[in-house]
């Protein structure tokens, strides 16, 4: 099904996990916002693993929305490209650590990684258990919004280039 | 490399060791193992959730026509098992019966959710404790397809395509990227396969990455799984069946759906049972090796029909004591199921000692350990965030051993067949079930038998939409109103790792009280108020650990348990861009 090119935005994340789910709460939000985007699909990856290879070897333009751990204060947003975007596959005890970051590896060993390949990341403040995000990283959604429209612009999505 | 702290007190001759394996993938660790090593055996081990997990607090006060959308958020490989066992335990408690057709449907996305796991399971996660990859760059691709031909049909069995597959492995070696797998423990002393085996194994391990891809259509088709099943329902299924209409369950779907079926059949019988007894009969010693406690749980599913009655459930429900499986197994009483804290990060308020029953289950936090980092948790204390469920006061392993253990007692007849062949197939006697190569080998039967399970549920399934009955959900109960004031009820169903039980109380139209047992709880249970230890504890006991520094013998079988640790956490860790560094902390210390 190489020749399905998909342009996607993909929320990662639990949202039982306080800010661990604000890559959904992001494409949920977005979706709404933004409104219908021909040719382009909003995505609810929770945690799932390996069961996202398809999605992401079935798109031409992938943009991953997730919680990020960059070591930097909590909220701040950071962006990756393609070959930023760290990949390994490491000893693992369960099945259930498979990262999305082992998709991506797997992926780019078959050659089908997305020529266009985004991440936007937002470092959390809490991810213990629940389901609201903290107030600096809610504050954070704004400019994540912002950036996946000037991504999704680049994109060349007419809607959005005009805007 | 993995980190290695070195000894910090350094004696001689070492004879014990105190070794600790914490995967590092996210922000937390979850799943972690401490062993002790006298003279190259495991002497001792405890196994420890270093995250907390309890989604029960989260539902309270909520709908529990609700409950099983935040039930399935637990995990990302288990959203299809939560899903059933919520909508199972309300439907429980208020006394609805589901139509025929919504059971079939559930049949099936769960059987398909089985085969696709277990063969993941296998090539990604278990494979790579048997198949050392960098060995199979010295295979010869003329001596690996005559090796693929003569356990095998199947069609991909070249000199050409093994040479191609090579070159792939060899590309990724030369891009020096070996990335995917740099983290494996190559060239360890206890691979046994031969090159030309590895090379196979490698082959099929890209192979079920397509595979998958495409199985997973299975379950898309009939759950709306996007990668969350969407179309579960108190009371049935969302999801219309209907013979003219184009977005129902019709004739077309129902021929899709078989011809995928047949696509998962046709890959475990010819490509994953044949590795699997490959591979088994290299690793014989291992039918010696990682034996549990000998108590095996099963809940049974797959029910026949509508009736509720364990008799109905196509798997059998039920409990295996002492390694024996010339008698029936017991039926399963839940009232005998009871989870004690002594060990766990929780406090009951009648104190730790004594068990409660998940309905008056409490999931009160109370974390002892050390504050990170650490080196070692305070084992003589509590040690972990896993609660220890018993039945009858023992600790029960549960998984495909558990469920083939309880078919074979049960007599179920082509799973008797079945482990009747693996066992003569590998020159073993019986007592070779009980390890880690009955595991590995129960799991790979129970995956052939459902597989072949399908297409009589797809059969049973047109045929109700041929004598026109389409009835999916039965909606009788749906409003609160026509709820009792109390009620209570558990749903039960059986995970591919294992027996899976929720439990929930219903007080004026909301949740009470929700409490779930899962899986890897019974499994990775830490010890009791008796200190018995869990299955997996038991099971590392005399396992031998050649190098401790690359602990690939207890991986084997903790791996052979397939634990499902909660996922919950899954943030992209950016602090490190080297590919291929190590994501495990490895701790040794001389004790």
């Amino acid at each position: 099904m190489s020749d399905i090119k998909r342009k996607v935005v993909l929320g990662l994340g639990n949202l039982i996990n306080k800010d661990e789910g604000v890559g959904i709460h992001a494409v949920y939000r977005m979706r709404t916002f933004l409104g219908p985007i021909p040719g382009v699909e909003w995505v609810d990856g929770g945690v799932a693993g390996l069961d996202l290879l398809a999605l992401v070897e079935e798109c031409s333009h992938l943009l991953v929305l997730d919680a990020i751990d960059a070591g930097l204060p909590a909220g701040t947003m950071v962006e990756l490209e393609k070959e930023q975007i760290p990949r390994f596959m490491g000893i693992k005890l369960s099945q259930h650590q498979v990262s999305f970051q082992e998709v991506l590896a797997l992926a780019s060993w078959r050659e089908k990684l997305p020529s266009y390949l985004h991440l936007l990341g937002i470092q959390p403040a809490d991810i213990s258990l629940g389901l609201d995000l903290s107030p600096v990283v809610k504050t954070s959604l704004l400019k994540m919004s912002q950036y996946t429209r000037n991504i999704l612009s680049r994109w060349g999505i007419p809607e959005l280039v005009t805007a | 490399m993995p980190t290695i702290y070195l000894p910090i007190v350094e004696t001689s001759p070492i004879t014990k060791q105190r070794i600790v394996i914490d995967p590092i993938t996210r922000i937390e660790g979850h799943l972690r193992l401490e062993v002790t090593i006298e003279n190259g055996v495991v002497s001792d081990a405890w196994s420890s959730s270093t995250m907390f997990r309890g989604i029960e607090p989260i539902l309270k006060g909520r709908d529990p026509r609700d409950a099983w959308l935040f039930a399935q958020r637990l995990c990302g490989v288990c959203t299809t098992v939560h899903a059933i066992a919520s909508v199972r335990a309300v439907e429980n408690a208020l006394g609805i019966t589901a139509p025929d057709n919504a059971r079939l449907v559930r049949n099936l996305v769960e059987a398909a959710q089985f085969v696709q796991d277990h063969v993941i399971h296998f090539y990604h996660l278990h494979a790579l404790d048997w198949v050392d990859i960098v060995s199979s760059l010295s295979a010869d691709p003329n001596a690996t397809s005559s090796l693929a031909q003569s356990i095998s049909d199947w069609p991909n069995s070249s000199p050409q395509y093994f040479n191609d597959v090579k070159g792939r492995i060899q590309a990724l070696v030369d891009s020096g990227q070996l990335g995917l797998f740099a983290n494996g423990y190559w060239g360890h002393p206890a691979y046994a396969l031969p090159p030309e085996g590895n090379l196979l194994a490698v082959a099929h391990y890209l192979e079920a990455l397509d595979w998958q891809r495409e199985y997973i259509k299975f379950q898309v088709t009939l759950g709306g799984k996007n990668p969350h099943p969407q179309t579960y329902l108190v009371g049935g299924m969302a999801l219309p069946v209907d013979q003219t209409s184009s977005a129902a369950i019709n004739p077309l779907k129902i021929a899709q759906l078989r011809s995928l079926a047949s696509k998962g059949l046709d890959f475990v019988s010819k490509v994953y049972i044949p590795d699997l007894l490959l591979v088994a009969s290299f690793y014989k010693e291992w039918a010696n090796l990682g034996g549990a406690s000998g108590n095996y749980l099963s809940f049974g599913d797959f029910p026949n029909d509508n009736s509720g009655n364990p008799a109905s459930l196509w798997l059998p429900q039920g409990v295996v004591f002492n390694k024996d499986i010339s008698i029936p197994p017991q039926p399963v009483d839940q009232d005998l199921i009871q989870e004690y804290v002594t060990h766990s990060w929780y406090s009951y308020p009648e104190g730790d000692l004594s068990p409660r029953h998940p309905y008056q289950g409490e999931t009160i936090p109370n974390y002892t350990g050390p504050q990170p980092p650490y080196n070692y948790l305070q084992v003589e204390g509590k040690y972990t965030w896993l609660k220890a469920p018993r039945y009858n006061d023992q600790a029960m392993e549960v998984g495909p051993l558990a469920r083939m253990l309880v078919a074979y007692a049960a007599g179920h007849t082509r799973v008797k067949d079945l482990v009747s062949q693996v066992l003569s197939k590998l020159s073993v006697g019986p007592e070779a079930l009980f390890s880690t190569l009955g595991r590995v080998a129960a799991r790979g039967i129970e995956t052939l038998v459902i597989a072949e399970r399908m297409g009589g549920w797809l059969d049973e399934l047109e045929a109700n939409i041929n004598n026109g009955d389409l009835a999916i959900h039965n909606g009788a109960l749906w409003e609160p109103t026509t709820w009792p004031q109390n009620a209570v009820g558990y749903g039960m169903t059986e995970a591919p790792r294992g027996a899976l039980g929720h439990w929930v109380r219903i007080q004026n139209g909301k949740i009470e009280n929700y409490q779930m047992v899962i899986p890897t709880t019974w499994n990775g249970s830490p010890r009791d108020h008796n200190g018995k230890r869990g299955p997996w504890e038991e099971a590392l006991i005399g396992t031998p650990v050649a190098d401790p520094d690359q602990p690939l013998e207890i991986l084997r079988t903790i791996h052979s348990f397939d634990p499902c640790m909660a996922c919950a956490v899954h943030v992209i860790d950016a602090r490190d861009h080297k590919v291929g560094n190590s994501r495990q902390t490895l701790y040794i210390q001389h004790v």
